[in-house]
């Protein structure tokens, strides 16, 4: 009887253990939701991490004013109206499509509040304008009194203290001042070009930068021009299309991406043209493509290619180098440039780069000490690779990536290890929308800027007490205060136990401490095995300096000794076996 | 208590064990030993493999990370034993049902015995490596990673000479047989795929005509 209340007594114990482990781990499963900020491990495991960056506001047109400043322009300058009667002029054959437009600009007047839908709305009904007509040169959608930013605009640049943003689909740029940490201001809106130009309007304005002087470029995509003005928007020069033999005479010259040095020398990514930048001198002259991407073709596709027929051949997909998405000049005059529509393969055997840094030369100077290239996601599931379409860099030489195909912000430091990833699609504050055509960005500081072309907005985010420790502590690296930045890494640890950098980063401060036993410790736990060999070259030397005796008299021990064991036993076994001593 | 046959079994498999140590320097003569002049044991084959196995858990667990970072998440001890005595069962198999069919002299147990044999260079060299890699930085890794290959090329080219030697073999022979036995193992793998497959598709379908039954009956 006992015997079997007792293995009832295990079975129900059992049996409850059962039931507690089911239960706690679907309790697991459902807390394991994934995380707004991540890095990866050395593993690339996926580790959740604190937020390193906060959304300060997402402003669209409402909040920036931009209809105020709209009407104030109207009222003011009477020069918009002609800009009008011209935009007339060149579509006269097309008079329907002036009043659908003036129709669509009445019904955003009277519903302006809700700034993505009458967008939208707008870009159906240009579109319809448009379809019967290709001969027209000029957007037939541009509203350049719209009090929306069109849901084409596809860049912002910093400059100091303001943002301008190149309102593509309606050929204007909007200059936004930002008034306070959480304000941010439309403070002028630019629809032409003072001086004595033959066309004095934009169209399609998709990237403008400033240089060092205050001189404004601007890729005017539809004019097939880059524009040079100086401050006040006075026409100074423009770079056209090339003149150079290798490109097809047919082709129209669609500058989409630009990037200025401090020569004024421009580096342009053009539309249709993958033999790298084109490379225009300060003096207007192009002097040629630098930085091409190495071309990736697979030795099998090389033999298919060879054994094809002519007509086989046109079908297989051929070997050109991939476009440019973006351009980053960064403080030293590096660019940064990244593409998109890369394949998953390409970036994982390393043979394609999402991002490059390219000197004068063109030559791809990024370092990529990271376990994983910086290229985005690792895990890309069904949706293939991040599509890298902005990049930008901050002074430290850490680099943040955008990634429109997640929606996702990846910041890399400067040896290409991923800091921390954030971001994703949806409609809360801090995601982008899905669907959306460009996302661009930009930082101040270390405040970051996205231009979400969906929500027509400009989201901002600035570093938590989290992220703005990992700035500070490789800034004090940097700057030679290892003491310091050991003791911000150690604080950024206790904030993310996960985080193989801080670990890392307090394993160099020791270093550099000559700590190298404790350093060790540290880089064992993350497997970091360059730093942990560099430690452990100085550990040993020490080691072998200060035990050199002990050194000595083990090997002694080891090689000698045996030896004249040897010799005395073969002596022993003379004597014993000599002659004289037999009788 | 240490009977005197006990100790005369012990000093044999003594006598027997050190003899791999001959093999290893001498493989012609050695393995020809081996199995004609019967100075090889079983039980020395077994403790090689056990000591070849060891060396192997040991490498996981005490080699730096500067050398082979391990997931451990992912490492299956069992597997992991596996994949030694697995190859192992396949080619003493698939060489013996080839050669025994082509006047190869040795017997399956002779096989096994001789490969075991072989793998001696194998402890031999990945034991003290364990302690090298703990005293090499990443730009001295080339040392650990020559002498490692080494370890392996002289256990595969020793397991060839050895087959040539028990199966008395010609150099030429031998060579085609070594290849021979390669392709026997994948045909070994091909039936045993086929046939846990067939078996699990057999049984599934006795389950689900049980599992009928009983929404038919109940």
């Amino acid at each position: 009887m006992k015997n079997i209340s007792a293995k009832r007594l295990i079975k129900r114990i059992s049996a409850f253990a059962a039931s507690m482990v089911i239960l706690l781990g679907s309790s697991l499963v459902a807390n394991a939701e994934a995380k707004y900020t991540y890095s990866y491990d050395y593993w690339g495991d996926v580790q959740d991490s604190p937020d390193a960056y906060e959304v300060i506001g997402v402003f669209d047109c409402q909040d920036l004013g931009l209809p105020e400043l709209v009407e104030k322009l109207l009222s003011n300058v009477e020069e918009p109206v002609e800009e009008e009667g011209e935009a007339e002029e060149e579509a006269e054959a097309e008079e329907e499509a002036a009043e659908e437009e003036a129709e669509a600009e009445a019904e955003e007047e009277a519903s302006s509040e809700e700034g993505g839908a009458s967008g939208e709305g707008e870009a159906s009904e240009g579109g319809e304008a448009t379809e019967g007509e290709t001969t027209v040169k000029k957007n037939q959608k541009a509203d350049l009194h719209s009090p929306n930013i069109s849901n084409t605009s596809n860049a912002i640049t910093v400059v100091g203290n303001y943002i301008y943003i190149c309102d593509t689909g309606n050929n204007r740029i909007i200059k936004v001042e930002r008034v306070g940490r959480e304000q941010f201001k439309a403070v002028d809106i630019i629809y032409k070009i003072n001086g004595d130009v033959k066309d004095n309007t934009f169209d399609n304005p998709t990237d403008l930068q400033v240089d060092e002087d205050g001189n404004i470029y601007v890729a005017d995509n539809g004019n097939g021009r880059v524009l040079k003005m100086d401050s006040n928007w006075n026409y100074l020069m423009e770079f056209g299309k090339p003149d150079d033999s290798t490109l097809e005479e047919k082709m129209d010259f669609a500058p989409n991406k630009i990037a200025v040095d401090t020569a004024g020398r421009i580096y342009c990514v053009a539309d249709n043209m993958n033999k790298g930048l084109l490379k225009y001198e300060a003096d207007g002259q192009f002097s040629g493509f630098v930085g091409a991407t190495p071309v990736v073709y697979k030795f099998w596709d090389y033999i298919q290619k060879r054994f094809a027929t002519q007509a086989q051949r046109e079908k297989l997909v051929s070997f050109v180098p991939t476009e440019y998405s973006n351009l980053y000049m960064d403080h030293d005059g590096f660019i940064y440039a990244c593409s998109c529509n890369l394949k998953e393969e390409d970036l994982k055997s390393k043979s394609a780069q999402a991002v490059r840094r390219l000197n004068l030369m063109g030559n791809d100077i990024l370092i990529r000490n990271g376990e994983f290239p910086p290229y985005g996601d690792i895990y890309m599931g069904n949706g293939g690779p991040s599509q890298i379409v902005d990049v930008t860099a901050f002074d430290n030489d850490s680099y943040v990536l955008m990634d429109k195909n997640r929606g996702r912000i990846f910041t890399y430091d400067d040896q290409g290890r991923l800091l921390f990833a954030f971001g994703g699609k949806g409609n809360e504050k801090g995601y982008f929308k899905d669907g959306a055509q460009f996302l661009s960005l930009d930082h101040m500081g270390y405040d970051l800027i996205v231009m979400d072309s969906s929500s027509l907005s400009l989201t901002v985010f600035t570093p938590t007490e989290y992220g703005s420790m990992i700035f500070q502590a490789m800034d004090q690296f940097d700057a030679g205060e290892y003491v310091q930045s050991g003791e911000t890494w150690q604080k950024i640890m206790d904030l993310n136990g996960n985080y193989d950098l801080a670990y890392i980063g307090v394993g160099r401060a020791l270093l550099r401490q000559e700590k190298y036993k404790e350093a060790m410790k540290y880089f064992e736990l993350k497997y970091d095995d360059d730093n942990y060999s560099k430690a452990f070259k100085q550990y040993r030397k020490e080691w072998v300096e200060k035990h050199i005796l002990a050194i000595f008299i083990v090997a002694f021990g080891v090689l000698i000794v045996p030896m004249i064991i040897s010799k005395i036993g073969k002596i022993k076994y003379e004597i014993d076996t000599a002659d004289i001593f037999k009788f | 208590m240490l009977t005197s046959a006990r100790i005369e079994s012990l000093r044999k498999f003594w006598k027997s064990f050190k003899f791999a140590f001959y093999c290893a320097t001498h493989p012609l003569d050695g393995y020809w030993d081996l199995t004609h002049e019967k100075r090889g044991t079983y039980a020395a084959a077994n403790a090689i493999l056990l000591l070849t196995i060891l060396s192997r858990i040991l490498k996981l667990q005490f080699t730096s990370f500067v050398i082979d970072p391990i997931y451990y998440p992912d490492i299956n001890i069992f597997l992991y034993i596996a994949s030694i005595v697995f190859p192992l069962a396949l080619w003493v198999v698939g060489n013996w049902a080839l050669t025994t069919l082509f006047d190869g002299k040795g017997r399956l147990g002779q096989v096994y015995m001789a490969t075991c044999y072989c793998m001696l260079p194998y402890p031999l060299i990945q034991i003290p490596l364990i302690f090298l890699s703990n005293v090499v930085t990443t730009e001295e890794r080339q040392f650990y990673d020559v002498l490692s290959v080494v370890s392996l090329v002289w256990v595969l080219l020793w397991i060839v000479l050895a087959m040539g030697q028990i199966h008395e073999y010609s150099v030429g022979k031998n060579f085609v047989f070594t290849i021979g036995s390669l392709f026997a193992m994948l045909i070994i793998v091909f039936i045993l795929l086929l046939f846990f497959s067939m078996i699990s598709q057999g049984i599934a379908y006795f389950i689900s005509v049980g599992k009928e039954l009983a929404y038919r009956l109940s």
